[in-house]
């Protein structure tokens, strides 16, 4: 999965066409930890349409909170490199992620 | 296939792994069905943990490690599902998850425990992640230099602040109770009137969150007087207790006004074979030791359930043969004397079955049937009561005996 970081953000998501998905997290974050494999299969299953990317906060909390982004797990949702929608909150889970991917797959 | 155990325990944080270590050294077949592919519930998010005895320095992450290694230990399997339900059907328990799978199981012991509490204020959803936070450890980096306000002015909600001082400029909380009134414990409440970052709003409540994209204010409401006051804040933690996963429970087992799992002191839930431990049920103190204090209880409780049960079964329910039951006890003579008579009888020729019951030691079974009074005997034909005499004078018990040989 591509890797994020302060120097490629601005190229591979704000200026990309299509629609990326962003899973920004942190080791601290638990329940981001848990969502990382179901992310993955995700990933995996809806890679031909949709872009997925994550960014490890840890040296890029300035990258985050420009993109609005100030609690994780966060997974925000890119069209054109506009955003679209932003996923977050304690009892976010595998299958609302899932749900949200497959809305924004079936219009990609 | 279908999946059988022993006991099953829905839910890995301490008191659910407590229970796995004991039922499975006592030799049950155990499994802990566990959501988070990381046992340790609630305990796994809170970094320090200094009260834990015989562990002057830990983290909850790594005892609940250390837990789900020693469950390990003994045999207990863990499997990630949620579940869904508990069907009781007669002895058995049949559980049910959420990936379609089915459990077979003797008995249940519920260790779901409690999730953070949602304040239910405009602004809390729209801004999750972008200013609203239930976790200080995920979220603090975020907040470097800037000011936040805590709501909550419990345990959690004290230490979780004094943790949020590291990073942030000034933490704000705003206290329901009258000046100077926390509920958290003295130690934390001499820390935190010390410390020269936290600030306090009391008698006030948290009435909205205000801002653009990202949180900029909250909207704070003085239940004295009614007054707002607008508050800057760049984050809101909330800190407002928990409540209980029990909502796949309703309708099966008890629960309190606020659907906490009714319990007596050995675990048990109303319904025979099920029961919960830690913070899924009414107590008075919810910590990770009277969590784990809840699972060893428990475990052993099921141990004899499934002993008394099990014999019960073996030697009353499944036989063709009538069977007398004689509920005694070594302290009450009159049962004394009445199993002599009895054994005297060699009521096995006669093609009937004797039982007996120790009413101290076999409670399950004797409450069961509701015996008060001892010595009491009852006749049982495939798995239905037909006859009870409680005690009986001498005539009583040759009357009766007379009709059981006819039998």
């Amino acid at each position: 999965m591509l890797e994020l970081n302060k120097d490629n953000f601005e190229n591979e998501v704000i200026k990309a066409a299509g629609t990326i998905v962003v899973d920004f997290w942190s080791e601290s974050c638990e329940l981001c930890l848990e969502l990382m494999p179901d992310y993955q299969r995700i990933a995996e299953e809806y890679g031909d349409k949709l872009k997925f990317a994550k960014l490890d906060i840890k040296g890029s909390r300035r990258l985050a909170m420009s993109q609005q982004v100030m609690g994780l797990p966060s997974f925000v949702f890119y069209v054109d490199g506009k955003k679209s929608e932003h996923l977050s909150g304690e009892d976010l889970d595998a299958e609302e992620l899932e749900k949200t991917v497959k809305e924004f797959y079936e219009q990609a | 296939m279908e999946q059988v155990y022993d006991v099953i325990i829905i839910g890995g944080g301490p008191g659910g792994m407590s229970a796995a270590i004991y039922a499975a050294r006592g030799r049950l077949k155990t499994l802990i069905l566990e959501e988070k592919r990381k046992a340790g519930g609630q305990a796994r998010t809170t970094w320090e943990m200094e009260n834990y005895p015989g562990f002057k320095e830990t983290t909850g992450p790594e005892l609940m490690e250390n837990f789900r290694e020693h469950a390990v230990k003994f045999g207990a399997e863990f499997k990630k599902e949620t579940v869904i339900s508990i069907k009781p059907s007669g002895f058995w328990k049949i559980i049910k998850t959420k990936s379609g799978q089915e459990y077979k199981t003797k008995a249940v012991i519920v260790s779901t425990g409690a999730e953070p509490r949602i304040l239910g204020v405009k602004g809390e959803k729209e801004f999750r992640g972008r200013g609203v936070s239930y976790c200080a450890t995920c979220d603090a980096d975020f907040y470097q230099d800037l000011d936040v306000v805590v709501i909550g002015n419990g345990n959690t909600a004290i230490e979780e602040s004094i943790y949020l001082t590291k990073f942030v400029n000034k933490v704000t909380i705003i206290v329901i109770h009258d000046q100077g009134i926390l509920d958290a414990d003295k130690i934390l409440q001499e820390q935190a009137f010390s410390n020269e970052k936290i600030e306090f709003v009391w008698s006030s409540v948290l009435e909205e969150i205000r801002g653009d994209e990202l949180v900029d204010r909250v909207l704070i409401k003085n239940i004295k007087n009614g007054e707002m006051t607008e508050l800057s804040a760049n984050g809101v933690f909330v800190f407002v207790g928990t409540v209980p996963r029990t909502e796949f429970l309703k309708g099966l087992v008890r629960l309190s006004k606020f659907n906490y799992v009714e319990t007596n002191e050995m675990m048990e839930t109303n319904v025979p074979g099920i029961y919960a431990v830690g913070d899924v049920r009414v107590k008075f103190l919810r910590q990770v030791i009277t969590a784990a204090s809840d699972g060893a209880t428990a475990a052993v409780a099921v141990e004899k359930y499934l002993e008394q049960e099990e014999y019960w079964r073996k030697n009353v329910m499944e036989v063709a043969e009538p069977v007398l039951v004689v509920f005694w006890s070594p302290v009450n003579q009159d049962s004394l004397k009445l199993l002599g008579q009895l054994e005297a009888l060699k009521l096995a020729d006669k093609g009937v079955k004797m039982v007996k019951i120790d009413t101290y030691r076999n409670k399950l079974i004797a409450d069961r049937y509701q015996i008060k009074e001892i010595p009491a005997v009852i006749i049982f034909e495939h798995e239905e009561e037909v006859k009870r005499i409680v005690q009986p004078s001498e005539p009583e018990i040759e009357d009766f005996i007379a009709g059981v040989v006819t039998v």
